[in-house]
């Protein structure tokens, strides 16, 4: 009896899996890459929840910012930031190192970033980096 | 045979239970065995190892030596305020450290920086404050670098140009190392602190060596 409800189960998330369309594909595909690419190249600053770290690292968990910046969040990670930002209340002006990353890691992180840690912007996916990349200050 | 297991385990987590009930820190380092004489007769006694002298200078511009931490049981370890990799990892598990014992009297933490030419007054100071430091509960020191290298050995971590360990060291009121914790380990960080009350439950502490 068990088995076969672990079977029926299973046969579920399966069918249930199948069912995803084309776009939460995507967005799972590029959010769980992400969130690899974060671990290995911003979470010791920003943390693992993206609390930031006191005003020596801004947080990313303030839907706000990323919503009003989206275009040039892509410039950021990959020209890092020497001039000052304001999160919320806050200004931080210690220097970002660029990240290194390729245009599609940066699809990645930031689908992940935007995603997490309370914030749900959607895919952040490559074309859109490419593009935004073009117009880096 | 489960049950048995089930026993095993059972007797396994109650005395483990009873160990860290009674317990004391082990003393770290090269101890040599020292024969003196008390009272006509000779006596083998233990000398440990100790953190050597230093001067450095802090966050606040004030010379800092190995005589203004007597009294106090500290936490040490070794940084730079640019580096991009274990340090903030490090710093924001020292903070929990900073926080928990803020108003002891008898503690304090010392970061040395190990990139003194970067890492001026000016610098440790904006650092302390974006961080969230105030006080003189947790200096950041800057010295000679060949000092803050040697000095690292003491410590029993390694420190040279752009590379260090990430090591939190705890260090007792006669200036002996009693533990060494990943710094960038939470759950380490988190006995840190355990031991730290362990350590300033100790009745000897104040009898210098």
């Amino acid at each position: 009896m068990r088995t076969a409800l672990i079977v029926f189960g299973f046969a579920l998330v399966v069918m249930g899996g199948s069912c995803q369309s084309e776009q939460e594909i995507d967005f799972q595909r590029y959010y769980s890459a992400g969130s690899v690419v974060f671990q290995q190249h911003c979470q010791n600053c920003h943390g693992n929840t993206g609390e930031g770290l006191s005003a020596l690292m801004p947080p990313l968990t303030d839907s706000v910012f990323l919503r009003k910046n989206k275009a040039d969040l892509a410039c950021y990670l990959q020209n890092g930031l020497s001039s000052p930002i304001k999160v919320g209340p806050k200004v931080y002006d210690n220097k970002m190192p660029p990240s290194g990353l390729t245009p599609v890691e940066i699809a990645e992180v930031l689908t992940y970033v935007t995603n997490s840690f309370g914030n749900k912007m959607g895919t952040y996916n490559t074309e859109t980096v490419e593009k935004n990349l073009k117009m880096c200050q | 045979m489960k049950y048995l297991i089930l026993a095993i385990a059972g007797i396994m987590a109650m005395s483990a239970c009873t160990n860290t009930a009674k317990h004391t820190l082990p003393i770290l380092g090269q101890r040599n065995a020292v024969t003196k004489t008390v009272n006509g007769k000779s006596e083998v006694d233990t000398v440990y190892q100790t953190i050597p002298k230093f001067k450095f200078i802090n966050q606040h511009g004030d010379s800092i030596s190995n005589k203004s931490l007597d009294g106090d049981i500290y936490v040490a370890d070794f940084f730079f305020t640019s580096c991009p990799n274990i340090c903030p990892v490090m710093h924001r598990n020292m903070l929990d450290v900073y926080h928990t014992f803020k108003g002891v009297g008898d503690f304090k933490i010392i970061s040395y920086s190990i990139d003194p030419k970067h890492d001026s007054v000016n610098v440790l100071k904006k650092y302390a404050d974006r961080l969230g430091v105030t006080g003189n509960s947790w200096w950041f020191l800057q010295g000679k670098k060949e000092d803050t290298y040697s000095l690292a050995k003491s410590y029993m971590v390694s420190a040279q140009e752009g590379v260090h360990d990430g090591y939190f060291i705890l260090i007792d009121k006669q200036k002996r190392i009693r533990g060494s914790y990943m710094g960038t380990d939470p759950a380490e960080v988190k006995k840190l602190i355990e031991d730290i009350k362990i350590l300033r439950a100790e009745p000897d502490q104040s009898i210098v060596q």
